[in-house]
């Protein structure tokens, strides 16, 4: 039995809107979805935004019900044991929001103790342990509103640890943290997880899922589109490889023709300051570099690679099909 | 004992979190000092004896609802903005816990104004603070400070599903003024409102408060029903606070986004 089990959840969002001739729309956030994450695994949801990753995690921590389907945490069902599940699970959220700016980041973990149930005379011991576990011991006395963004972030987290969750939901954690900051923060959750909590992680970077995740499910338009290890997923889905071209000044009509080129998967150009990088997957044992070049006749060629695939091109792959 | 200390710490907290504005802190004063000041030059004008104690007292316990009915609807909708409700909802307490010390501190801070409403009464416009009862006039203020924090509660309450009920609390603001005989006795309203009058808890706080200073009536009568009244209030938001936030998790209104 698998601690987070989602099986066939969908959500739809219904929105309605004019005051005499009032017209309701219907928004499907979540399709469908049901995966299961056993103990002491670290799963990741990947997405695009608006796919469906924070109404799931939403969900599971029994803040949105379900339109059906059926989600269980720690075998607890969180339509009818809501509490049950409340007592088990932690919840972090990226970002500014969420804290008391006016009360100092102690104030702000003594409510949230008070909240989750922390017995009173290991509230003391519980919030020195977490200050010092996510590097704000010395600063608890100063008030959140002169906190900046990394350290609401990790107090965001000394938060949601405070009651010893079993599960832990962590929705794009370290958004807006600088590299040293998530890097911290990296390695606090594979610590969390090594001492036997389950962790359920959305983010945006695919170096962070990589890095962390046992497995992913990859989410596009509140549906899954894949589920596995790192490694599967980029075997899955390239198996061939990654060519990137620095180019300027790519001319109407290129990228479509390259498209058209036997052996691409894909190809797609982004803006990267005054030079654009053209990404084409290549299909394995295709042989592309040539006829590529010969459709950038005359467009200025700078930095050219053949690489491995990585997670990021298994997501782009796997969103864009979607 | 548990839920004690729930409400005792978490009551300090709010309240400590909402008296860190100094600008705030001279508003919750300032504001229930002008309407006092207009009360208190319009009784000078017609008695200058008991009624104008009877006009500072209620001129005091306006400040009190005024300080609560209004930021009480709008308290669930600030926690909604810093993103806190969601985190309030998620707790395994139940929720009614978690909003009851919520507005229990923002009565406090009005019975903060209602202190310095007495004092800028006595001190500026010369009106004496004579207490027959003593033990029972503390008793009313302390019961009435309650009762308008449960009152709060259960407006507070609705905006969980509603998140444009935080308005009620401006617009029930000045008519619980008069219906409840802060500012004119009860007998000189039109007889219709009189049974409103009743199911409000703050009419009967008023008036025990009122009987404690000045030695006429029962104060202990009116303090009963003051405090029957709201253990209604908490009864009735806390069966309405299950309904409203199942209604919230379906309409997914805890969150802005």
């Amino acid at each position: 039995m698998g601690v987070i089990e989602a099986d066939a959840v969908t959500r739809v969002f219904r929105s309605s809107k004019g005051l005499l001739r009032r017209t309701s729309a219907e928004i499907p956030a979540v399709r469908g979805v049901s995966f299961a994450v056993q103990r002491g695994e670290l799963f990741g949801l990947l997405g695009p935004n608006g796919a469906g990753k924070t109404t799931t995690i939403k969900m599971l921590i029994t803040l949105l019900l379900p339109t059906s389907g059926r989600l269980r945490v720690l075998g607890y069902d969180v339509v009818a044991q809501p509490r049950q599940v409340r007592r088990r699970v932690g919840y972090v959220f990226g970002g500014d929001r969420g804290l008391y700016e006016r009360l100092s980041g102690l104030d702000n973990l003594r409510y949230f103790a008070e909240l989750y149930a922390v017995p009173p005379r290991e509230q003391r011991a519980r919030i020195g342990e977490l200050l010092e576990l996510v590097g704000l011991a010395g600063r608890e006395r100063e008030r959140v509103e002169g906190y900046s963004r990394g350290m609401r972030q990790r107090l965001h987290i000394a938060r949601g640890l405070l009651h010893r969750p079993d599960v832990l939901f962590l929705d794009e954690p370290s958004i807006g943290l600088d590299p040293v900051g998530a890097r911290e923060l990296r390695a606090a959750v594979k610590t969390l997880v090594d001492n036997g909590t389950t962790v359920l992680l959305t983010t945006h970077y695919m170096f962070e899922a990589d890095e962390l995740c046992d497995r992913i499910a990859v989410l596009a338009k509140g549906q899954i589109v894949a589920t596995g290890t790192p490694a599967d997923l980029k075997r899955r889905v390239t198996g061939g490889n990654v060519v990137e071209v620095e180019v300027f000044g790519v001319p109407d009509g290129v990228l479509g023709r390259i498209q058209a080129l036997p052996g691409i998967r894909s190809a797609l150009i982004e803006e990267r300051g005054q030079a654009q990088l053209l990404t084409v997957r290549v299909a394995p044992g295709a042989e592309v570099i040539q006829p590529v070049l010969g459709c950038l006749d005359g467009t200025r060629v700078g930095r050219f690679v053949t690489r491995e695939p990585t997670l990021e091109d298994a997501y782009v792959e796997l969103v864009t099909q979607a | 004992m548990r839920l004690v200390r729930l409400v005792a710490v978490t009551w300090w907290l709010q309240l400590k979190l909402r008296s860190r504005s100094a600008f705030d802190g001279l508003l919750s004063l300032l504001w229930p000092l002008g309407f006092a000041s207009t009360v208190f030059l319009m009784y000078r004008q017609r008695d200058p004896g008991a009624v104008l104690l009877s006009a500072s007292l209620g001129a005091s316990v306006m400040g009190v609802w005024s300080a609560t009915s209004t930021t009480a609807a709008s308290a669930l909708q600030m926690e909604r903005r810093q993103g806190t409700l969601e985190l309030l909802v998620a707790a395994p307490t139940p929720f009614p816990y978690l909003v009851f010390p919520v507005t229990l501190s923002m009565a406090t801070i009005g019975a903060y104004s209602m202190a310095t409403t007495l004092l800028f009464g006595r001190f500026v416009f010369g009106i004496p603070i004579v207490v027959r009862h003593p033990v029972a006039f503390v008793g009313s203020i302390a019961v009435t400070v309650l009762a308008i924090g449960m009152l709060g509660f259960l407006l507070a309450i609705g905006s969980v599903r509603y998140r444009t009920a935080w308005a009620l609390g401006s617009a029930l603001e000045m008519p619980v003024w008069l219906i409840c005989g802060f500012l004119v006795p009860l007998a000189q309203l039109p007889g219709w409102v009189r049974p409103v009058a009743w199911l409000l808890a703050p009419t009967w706080g008023m008036a025990a408060i009122r009987s404690a200073a000045t030695g006429v009536g029962n104060p202990l009568l009116d303090l009963t029903a003051c405090g029957l009244l709201a253990i209604g209030y908490g009864l009735i938001g806390a069966l309405l606070s299950r309904r409203l936030l199942d209604a919230a998790r379906t309409r997914a209104t805890l969150a802005l986004t």
